[in-house]
């Protein structure tokens, strides 16, 4: 919402600077988001008097001044102005300042030879108007000398964000209303009067008065009945369609001083008619829309659109109506969109005589599911969704009216009042303390009313109402419940917590006082969830492990997210992924079914910046379907490593070569991680089925059981790379955290009772032949169960193949760690348990080497 | 026998040792079975008691002598040996070593675990919720019915989906049947997560919510995609004046000032009432935002940093709560800006790009954990 400062004195008498005004307007909930005040361009001008003036030697258009700046050392100025003569009192720009029309910084020059010490200056230059005919000609006795920014009175233009629930500030009059009741000045009441105050906006402008509009018994001007039939068939739409004709107008442009404040307010001046619907709305948050009536046919209904009906408003666009929306319309089709915008061909023109006036109210959630529906804003639409004064019809008309009248000339008809506003009075209910329980501020009752009266709330006679009959006795106390009547420009207001906020808003919410919220006993206990304990841990563990953690978009490109879909294998609740219905790109459209396709990109762009590897993580969710429509968020950690494991060494006698990270590099991440996560790594199984986007042979899940994949680990499939544009094999592990079992009971912090063992454990080696597809994970966790009593470990050391092993086989060794109990094994012992390791080897068919 | 003579022939002949086999020779044809002074010692046995006395000692002598000058040069000859091949062993150590790779934490994670540990100590537990939401949750619940002008401001992603539901989302039957709708969408803010809390844990509650939200907005300084993180009390008897001292509390442990100067501006936002913008002072330093001190101050200025105010009755309601006998407040600060103005960064867009070089920059080193014993931030 943009205002000028005239405007806004126009309707509040104040003395306060630009910088009361605003510092109030943010204090109150008025946010000012700019100030163009022109009087900080024009520093560096000065009012200054032509003393002489002669030809240029040179140049047969130009002049040469001496121009007195009132310090008493006359400057040699050159000048182009025809108007330019001795004795002329003008505006002078010194040598630094900024000519505010172009940004050219004045410096002193020479113009053909003659040295210039600065520039007399147009209106248009200064940007206060759009003259250049001449340099600006000020009255005789402006004082010379004195900086033109305070001569100028210029007109400063606030821009206040206004909050969805004030409509009421959505007109300079509500703002006003506001500044006024915070105690920035007195209101001009309404109705007006017509009585004249003020002076213009701006001397330099010289632009007349504007007369205020008056509000006058219908009787004085009204002549004769509506030529027009005015009705309205969509009381639930449109519940009241005020309107009247005014005959004979001529739609020239309208006066100056309105173009002023509708161009300070952004607005474009157009036409006369409807420059004063527009001022209308931006100076009282109240549309109205003026028809030509020689584009009317019969009456002029509000009623809801048929399906089909179409319209072209005043955009230019046509519109597919439906019977949900409200529309104005005649006997050959629709005019206007109700209270969103109004048709192209009814508006009002140049050759407009007579003109149909509309102020209507119509429901905000109508004018708001209408607008939505069409993808049409406009002034008029924000001011309806939001509210416009139901009670404001009538005067509403009678401003335009009289507008009309003055500056259109024209005869105006009877008010014709079709269906009735909502006006039935609001009541509140308030507890004066609330202020201080809900609003933490202590206000006087006596202030409260105060404030809430200056800002239109009411106390009916009987407003106090006691809980107890002794609070009644003592109003002052304010023990009791007040009972308000609210404003009808207030929609906003529901109940007691609104009446809070006025009151606090305007009292000042810098006198809030801190208070702590009480705390509860001892140290702070733990707040977080288990779930938000491991993502921390897993979170720090994968950086300890010399990954970078990348938080990338939630959302894919299409090909990415289905290229990563976990098919059922995976992931048996559901494969479909969800896909955004206004994507803000196609690269911004599908909600990630994994994190790798994230990762993989943020890959893409290290290596094509020239990394040669990259250790990326990232822990979040993954968006599944879940049950009932609903979403299915799971946690999951993705590792990605790329390219080189290792720069070049000296000491890695690999110099020339190129050493890519690989499966059992992503293999140790996820069990690692999986360990840091508490998954018992050690009974887990390495099978297949890592999924299509893996390389078939060099990937593999970890398994808790058949079913339960808590991890798949690997190399990616070349094809799935080329889809990346990535050429550097790539490792991944994925861990599916929510499949991790959780502990189960309440926390515990005492371990298992252990002491370290009194008898050394010895280890005894076993090599194996065994099948070439045996894998050798089998082998070894046969092996570790062969004797649970006595075999601690069992760790594989070597896979030999060629010399020495038949075709078919390889050599699989074995170290088996064996842990003495009370005490040390006997020949026979041992013996026993290499049988036993034997033949539970042997059973999937390996043969002990000899 | 000159024993003496003897001896120091035998010493000088040892320190002349020019190696280990010489010493050894030398202790053989000294000490050996058939060596010089054994020779001596086995002459002792046919000597009369008083010869005995009287060479014996001397004999015993020279052999200890012997032997130690034999042992010590031993060792000075390891000693040399030792130090020439250890001098062959000599190696460059300007070579570099082995590099473990160095991961990082991303400054999102870190400023929300910052988060997480200062509104511990206030007594505030960590809350979820789902980030594909539906429209009651996002907005119906927080009192932005469908045809309220604040949900067109929320620039809200959707998707084609309803919910089919015919219970209230959630699982919850607390909302009223039938008053909610079931389009699902991107969560615009963190505050449904309010409702989901009330309804599941009911009052008094302290919760803080972080998490991803989304808004259809891209440019300089917004991003579709960012990060909040929601605050909510709910209580008997707390008013505007906790809310105040809450924020100023967080700030001042988050940024570790104790200048932080806080200006409530009134506002509006559907779910609270009253409703507060919050404003904090700032000034520049070598051309970065440096938050403390008054706006008023000379050289600061305010700026905006979060929304809040008391929970509207509404709301209250949604959760399942009974407006007469609870209140409280929520807000809502965005954790990405938080993390900007703490530690420097300027370009939001460069939190989700995953270029390591940032990340290796800006990010944390994973044993940064945040301690309110050691405060909370990570210095440089």
């Amino acid at each position: 919402m943009k205002f000028s400062l005239s405007w806004l004195k126009y309707f509040l008498e104040t003395e306060a600077s630009v910088a009361q005004i605003a510092r109030t307007l943010n204090a109150i909930g008025l946010e000012v988001e700019e100030i163009d005040d022109p009087s900080l361009k024009l520093a560096g001008f000065r009012i200054a008097r032509v003393l002489t003036a002669d030809r240029h030697p040179d140049a047969d258009k130009l002049q040469v001044l001496t121009v007195d700046t009132g310090d008493g050392n006359p400057l040699q100025v050159v000048c182009g102005a025809p108007n330019a003569r001795a004795g002329l009192v003008g505006v002078l720009g010194l040598p630094g300042a900024v000519v505010p029309a172009n940004g050219m910084v004045l410096k002193q020059a020479s113009v053909r030879g003659v040295e210039s010490n600065g520039m007399m200056c147009s209106t248009r230059e200064l940007e206060l108007g759009e003259d250049h005919d001449g340099i600006i000609e000020l009255p005789a006795d402006a004082p010379v000398g004195t900086a033109f920014a305070e001569y100028a009175d210029t007109d400063p233009v606030f821009d206040v964000a206004i909050t969805p629930n004030r409509p009421d500030c959505m007109g300079v009059y509500g703002i006003a209303r506001d500044l006024a009741a915070a105690g920035l000045g007195t209101l001009l009441p309404l109705p007006f009067r017509g009585e004249g105050r003020g002076e213009g906006p701006t001397r330099i402008a010289q632009s007349p008065t504007p007369p205020l509009p008056t509000l006058s018994p219908e009787g004085e001007r009204a002549l004769g009945a509506c030529p027009i039939e005015i009705r309205t068939d969509d009381p639930d739409g449109c519940p009241a369609f005020y309107g009247r004709v005014i005959r004979g107008v001529t739609n020239g442009v309208s006066p100056d001083w309105m173009q002023a404040r509708l161009k300070a307010a952004g607005q474009r001046p157009i036409s006369a008619l409807v420059d004063i619907t527009n001022y209308v709305m931006l100076g009282f948050g109240r549309p109205a829309h003026a028809y030509d009536c020689a584009q009317l046919t019969g009456a002029v209904v509000a009623r809801r659109a048929r399906d089909g009906e179409s319209v072209t408003a005043l955009n230019g666009k046509v519109y597919a109506l439906d019977s949900d929306m409200t529309v104005i319309a005649d006997d050959s089709g629709v005019h206007d969109i109700a209270g969103i915008m109004g048709g192209e061909h009814s508006g009002c023109s140049e050759s407009t005589r007579d003109v149909l006036l509309e102020i209507a109210y119509f429901d905000p959630e109508r004018i708001a599911a209408t607008g939505r529906k069409l993808g049409l804003t406009s002034d008029a639409r924000s001011r309806f969704e939001r509210g416009v004064d139901p009670g404001f019809l009538d005067a509403g008309l009678d401003i335009v009216t009289d507008l009309i009248l003055q500056n259109c000339g024209g005869e105006a008809s009877e008010v014709v009042r079709a269906g009735s506003p909502p006006i039935a009075p609001r009541m509140v209910n308030f507890d004066p303390d609330l202020v201080k329980t809900l609003g933490g501020i202590e206000v006087s009752w006596e202030n409260q009313t105060t404030i809430l009266r200056a800002l239109g709330f009411n106390f009916p006679d009987n407003w106090m109402s006691s809980i107890e009959g002794e609070a009644a006795a003592t109003m002052a106390s304010c023990h009791g419940l007040a009972r308000l009547s609210v404003p009808g420009w207030r929609p906003d207001i529901e109940g007691a917590a609104d009446i809070v906020e006025e009151v606090v808003r305007i009292h000042g919410l810098d006198n809030v006082a801190s208070v702590p919220l009480p705390r509860a006993d001892g140290v702070a206990r733990a707040t977080a969830s288990p779930a938000l304990k491991l993502e921390r841990r897993l979170r720090r563990a994968a950086a300890a492990r010399g990954n970078h953690e990348a938080v990338t978009w939630s959302f894919l490109p299409e090909a990415e997210a289905q290229a990563f879909v976990l098919r059922q294998a995976q992931d048996e609740r559901g494969s479909e992924v969800w896909s955004l219905a206004n994507p803000i790109s196609e690269d911004m459209k599908v909600m990630r079914p994994s994190l790798l396709p994230g990762l993989l990109s943020a890959a893409k762009r290290n290596l094509d910046r020239g990394a040669a590897g990259l250790r990326l993580f990232e822990i979040g969710r993954r968006y599944l379907r879940g049950q009932d429509g609903a979403s299915d968020e799971r946690l999951s950690l993705a590792v990605v490593l790329a390219g080189e494991k290792a720069p070049r060494g000296w000491a890695s006698g690999k110099a020339a070569s190129f050493d890519a990270f690989d499966a059992f590099d992503a293999k140790a991440e996820a069990l690692a991680l999986l360990a840091e996560a508490g998954a018992p790594v050690d009974n887990l199984q390495v099978l297949g089925e890592a999924g299509a986007q893996f390389h078939p042979g060099q990937s593999a899940t970890l398994r808790l059981g058949p079913k339960n994949v808590l991890a798949r680990f690997g190399l990616l499939h070349p094809a799935l790379l080329k889809q990346f544009d990535i050429d550097v094999p790539v490792a991944v592990a994925e861990l599916f955290l929510d499949a991790i079992p959780g502990k189960k009971g309440a926390a515990s912090f005492a371990r298992v009772q252990y002491a370290p063992p009194a008898l050394q454990a010895v280890t005894r080696d076993f090599a194996f032949l065994v099948p070439v597809d045996l894998p050798a994970g089998d082998l070894v966790r046969v092996v570790k169960g062969a004797d649970k009593a006595n075999i601690a470990a069992a760790r594989l050391f070597d896979d030999f193949r060629g010399a020495g092993v038949p075709d078919g086989q390889k050599s699989l060794a074995i170290e088996v760690t064996l842990q003495p109990g009370e005490k040390s094994f006997d020949e026979a012992e041992l013996k026993a348990i290499a049988e036993r390791v034997t033949a539970a080897a042997g059973k999937l068919g390996a043969v002990l080497r000899g | 026998m000159d024993y003496a003579a003897t001896g120091q022939q035998a010493l000088a002949r040892i320190a002349d040792a020019g190696d280990l086999d010489s010493v050894e020779a030398l202790r053989v044809e000294f000490l050996g079975k058939q060596g010089s002074i054994s020779g001596l010692l086995k002459t002792l046995g046919a000597m009369s008691p008083d010869e005995r006395q009287s060479e014996g000692p001397q004999i015993h002598g020279l052999r200890e002598a012997v032997t130690a000058a034999l042992t010590s040069r031993k060792e000075v000859l390891e000693g040399a040996a030792l130090e020439a091949r250890l001098a062959g062993e000599s190696i460059d150590l300007s070579l570099p070593a082995p590099e473990a790779p160095r991961g990082s934490i991303h400054p999102v994670s870190q400023v929300m675990d910052e988060l997480a540990e200062i509104f511990a100590d206030l007594g505030f537990a960590v809350a979820t919720g789902p980030e594909i939401e539906d429209d009651w949750h996002n907005f119906t619940a927080l009192n932005m019915p469908e045809s309220h002008p604040a949900r067109a401001m929320h620039d809200t992603f959707y998707f084609p989906d309803k919910s089919d539901s015919t219970t209230a989302p959630g699982g919850t039957t607390n909302a009223p049947s039938g008053t909610y709708g079931h389009q699902m969408l991107l969560r615009t803010h963190t505050s449904p997560v309010q409702i989901r809390t009330m309804l599941e844990q009911g009052a008094p509650l302290r919760i803080i919510a972080p998490g991803r939200v989304y808004r259809s907005d891209s440019d300089a300084t917004h991003t579709p995609m960012f990060h909040q993180i929601e605050g909510l009390v709910i209580d008997k008897h707390i008013h505007l004046g906790h809310l105040k001292w809450t924020l100023e509390t967080f700030l001042k442990a988050f940024f570790e000032r104790d200048d932080i100067v806080l200006r409530l501006r009134p506002s509006y936002f559907p779910f609270t009432e009253p409703s507060v913008e919050v404003d904090t002072g700032y000034s520049f330093e070598g051309g970065r935002r440096v938050v403390g001190g008054s706006g008023d101050d000379p050289g600061h200025s305010w700026m905006e940093l979060l929304g809040s105010g008391m929970v509207n009755r509404h709301v209250l309601e949604a959760g399942g709560l009974d407006p007469d006998e609870w209140q409280g407040f929520a807000f809502g600060v965005g954790v990405d800006r938080l993390a900007m103005l703490k530690y420097g960064m300027n370009d939001l867009r460069a939190f989700f790009d995953g270029d390591v070089r940032w990340l290796a920059h800006y990010g944390f080193s994973a044993l940064d954990v945040p301690t309110l014993s050691g405060g909370v931030g990570a210095g440089v």
